[in-house]
């Protein structure tokens, strides 16, 4: 599956990402070059919207360096992930604030109405796929979850269910 | 804005744009000025409620009114009261608005900028005196608050570098330069008792003396904003709101120690952060206060920004370095300590400090060290030129606290050391939230430890902290009530360390998953008596052989609510209940006989586990139930309990 959604577009985007790295002008001899990988794996992740492992070896070549490299940094940090996101994310804040605020109950309901789990794949119709954060620093807001940028503050189970359901409401009425 | 080319151009700069703040700092104040500054709020918080679409309305009827040549609306950074979001404060009427939404903006305009009236109904309840105020001075909330490294918070606009300089922002700077050798410098932080924001706090003067004393042509000056602590969010807010005060600062340490490049390491998670610095930057960079020879100094300086990629761990110094160079964010042991040459990075010296120590130092520089060190209780030593020699007890200057949890003020409040946590839990934070019992605070994070109530008035600094069994930390104070399970809460912060353990040691990798796999049995009814013994020695061997400060200091959420509950522990173990009524496998939902009937829980019940005819008493399915507690938040009769 993450064959095909990499094949939509992927020659531009493989174009796109090689503009951003050119741009860098990293040199094969400078042994500093590896410095620009954390960057060069955030600007792949918004343009792919995830780092399979075409695009990582892809990142491994242009900046020369070896595929087990980038894959350790790639697997080692919490924000580039390997898997597809849905068109719409859901990032619930785990955060202690969000916590004793009862995140994990909106957390629950979420996962039960999507019937997917939180950081695995997206849901069959590839609209939802939900992720848990540490802490967006919105805690006055506890407990937050934030949809594709936008944040929804002082959460509860109900409400969250409220906004996955608009959510499906109003791509049902697109299609 | 003209390219600053000397200290007098400075000062030309700041006599050009001083009049941008004059509305906001005066004493005067006038509902009758016809010129006015509506400032509001442009934190993520506030951002997060519609402050945008707020704005954006006030624009316009300012607008339809004719009134855009009298009446600005600025966008500042965060006034800390996120509780009460979004704010706006009007001067220099001096009134203060609370949960101001896009409708509210019409009437704003139409009643208080036109017509001179407060628009009462959104005006601050001060609890205690039960009534309306408009003066945010009067507010316990700000009261008792000292704002140092929260200065321009809520008071410039963080996009504008002149309004920064406009309230004697890079004067430090100039001081620096034009005035005092690195040496003198170094000494004016050190004497001025600031230590380390971030956490550990060791002081920062003599992190600079140290780097200081390494001769390299190649040094570095870094900024940790990796704030990783989930529930602190002081660094975010500095940056949102005062990015400017990060950058002077690091020029400042910078001249001090003969760096000649800056890195700003800070989380992806902060994307408007991460702008708003390199707005800043750029504005910087454009009229000379970064780039080569700064103010016609002989100084040249500039600095770049390095996201992050969520890594709790990267907080710790040496794995930051790492990051920084593209690796995998893992500490390595110190010695060689950053300053040392093969220790930072690229293996150059290096120096790292925290935004929010950062945020101090033009403060520090423009008032002297003797002014700041008198602010807090800090009683130091100092040697026979008068300089500092080591701390007898206290500590210096101000420190921000992230208020969050069970409290009313959910919030940023910035206090002088050796303030007592019950004036800000109580004084300042409005008390314990819903009415409900304090238990404890979780000061320090994952890392640190709880507060109880015994000692509520114990002064805080970074030695009574310890002292009592917790840390100072970046800040974090997550207030607790009676119905929050303690073990619970350790359990959590548990499965955050074991969740960023970077695997690198057996110590943390392997004990921090063994004491995670105890404690989920002691949370669903599992444990025994033994287990405690077993996570206590356990505990303190981790405290002992992990490499780093996240695997030593894993631990202490385990020790201090062991220490402090040991009861709420033995609860779990020998009872199999859980006091606080959180553990969801300890407890079990019944409806009492005071039920009417009313079919609220039925319909609220997402998963349809309760059954009933209207007027009749409902049954809740217990092999159905979630326990979600959807049905007990709406029931009128609280008819549904745990037992």
């Amino acid at each position: 599956m993450s064959c095909n959604k990499l094949s939509e577009g992927a020659a531009a985007k493989f174009a796109e990402l090689d503009t951003f790295i050119e741009g860098l002008k990293i040199d094969r001899d400078d042994e500093r070059r590896r410095g620009y990988l954390i960057q060069v794996l955030h600007r792949a992740q918004d343009i792919f919207g995830y780092l399979p492992r075409e695009v990582q070896i892809h990142v491994a070549q242009k900046l020369f360096l070896s595929e087990a490299q980038v894959s350790g940094v790639v697997s080692f940090y919490n924000y580039f992930t390997t898997k597809p996101k849905g068109k719409y994310n859901v990032n619930v804040c785990l955060g202690t604030a969000c916590y004793v605020k009862g995140a994990e109950k909106v957390l629950a309901e979420i996962e039960r109405i999507l019937g997917v789990k939180a950081d695995t794949n997206p849901t069959a119709d590839g609209l939802f796929s939900i992720s848990a954060l540490r802490c967006v620093g919105a805690c006055g807001l506890a407990p937050v979850m934030v949809v594709n940028g936008k944040v929804y503050g002082k959460m509860t189970p109900a409400k969250a269910a409220e906004v996955i359901k608009g959510i499906q409401a109003k791509e049902a009425a697109a299609k | 804005m003209n390219k600053i080319t000397s200290r007098e151009a400075l000062e030309a700069a700041y006599n050009a744009s001083k009049g941008e703040l004059m509305l906001r700092i005066t004493d005067k104040h006038d509902l009758n000025s016809k010129k006015k500054d509506i400032l509001c709020c442009g934190g993520t918080g506030c951002h997060a409620s519609n402050s945008q679409e707020m704005m954006e309305n006030l624009r316009k009827y300012i607008k339809e009114n004719g009134l855009e040549n009298d009446v600005r609306v600025v966008q500042t950074g965060c006034f800390g009261f996120c509780a009460q979001g979004p704010i706006v404060k009007i001067m220099p009427d001096n009134v203060f608005y609370v949960q101001v939404q896009p409708e509210d903006a019409k009437e704003i305009v139409e009643s208080h900028i036109v017509g001179k009236k407060l628009v009462e109904r959104l005006l601050y309840v001060e609890p205690a005196l039960k009534e309306r105020i408009h003066d945010y001075a009067k507010m316990a909330f700000y009261a008792k608050q000292q704002r140092i490294s929260l200065r321009n918070c809520g008071l410039i606009n963080p996009e504008r570098i002149e309004e920064y300089i406009a309230n004697d922002g890079y004067k430090a700077l100039a001081q620096c330069l034009f005035d005092m050798t690195p040496e003198k410098v170094v000494l004016e932080v050190l004497n001025s008792g600031i230590c380390g924001r971030g956490g550990a706090g060791f002081p920062t003067g003599l992190k600079w003396k140290i780097a200081a004393g390494v001769k390299t042509d190649e040094k570095y000056i870094v900024c940790n904003a990796d704030e990783g602590d989930p529930g602190a969010f002081m660094d975010r807010s500095i940056m949102e709101g005062d990015p400017n005060s990060i950058i002077e600062a690091m020029a400042i340490g910078a001249y001090a120690i003969g760096a000649q490049r800056g890195l700003v390491y800070i989380r992806a998670e902060y994307p408007l952060a991460v702008s708003r610095l390199q707005i800043a930057i750029d504005q910087a960079r454009a009229c000379g206060l970064l780039g080569k020879n700064i103010m016609g100094s002989k100084f040249s300086f500039d600095i770049e920004i390095k996201l992050g990629a969520g890594a709790f761990v990267c907080g710790e110094e040496t794995a930051l370095i790492h990051s920084m160079e593209g690796q995998r964010g893992e500490p390595t042991t110190k010695p060689p300590f950053p300053a040392n040459i093969g220790g930072g990075y690229w293996g150059c010296s290096t120096n790292v400090n925290n935004v929010e120590t950062y945020a101090s130092i033009p403060m520090i520089i423009r008032n002297g060290a003797s002014w700041y060190n008198k602010i807090g209780n800090w009683k130091p030593e100092w040697d026979e030129n008068g300089n500092f020699k080591r701390t007898i007890s206290g500590s210096a200057g101000t420190k921000v606290f992230a208020l969050a949890g069970q409290i009313n003020n959910v919030g940023l409040v910035e206090v002088p050391m050796g303030t007592t946590l019950r004036e800000i839990i109580y004084d300042i934070g409005g008390g314990v939230s819903g009415g409900r019992e304090f238990k404890a605070v979780q000061t320090g994070g994952p890392s640190g430890g709880c507060i109880t109530k015994e000692n509520l008035d114990t002064p805080i600094d970074y030695g009574n902290l310890a002292k009592i069994g917790s840390i100072m930390g970046s800040g974090g104070m997550i207030v607790l009530s009676d119905k929050d399970c303690m073990p619970a809460m350790a359990k959590f912060y548990l499965d955050f360390t074991r969740d960023e353990s970077c695997g690198k040691c057996t110590p943390c990798r392997i004990g921090t998953r063994r004491m995670l796999e105890m404690m989920e049995k002691i949370c669903d009814g599992n444990g025994t008596e033994q287990m405690l013994e077993d996570l206590e020695s356990l505990a303190k061997t981790i405290q002992d052989t992990a490499l780093c400060g996240l695997g030593q200091t894993a631990p202490n959420p385990i020790l201090s609510t062991l220490r402090y509950f040991k009861d709420e522990y033995l609860a779990h173990v020998r009872d199999k209940k859980c006091p606080a009524g959180t553990c969801p496998k300890l407890y079990t939902l019944t409806i009492t006989d005071t039920c009417i009937g009313c079919t609220k829980c039925k319909r609220n019940c997402p998963v349809g586990a309760i059954t009933g005819e209207l007027k009749q008493k409902h049954v809740i399915d217990t092999s159905k139930c979630i326990k979600c507690g959807a049905c007990i938040d709406g029931c009128p009769k609280k008819a549904i309990v745990k037992g």
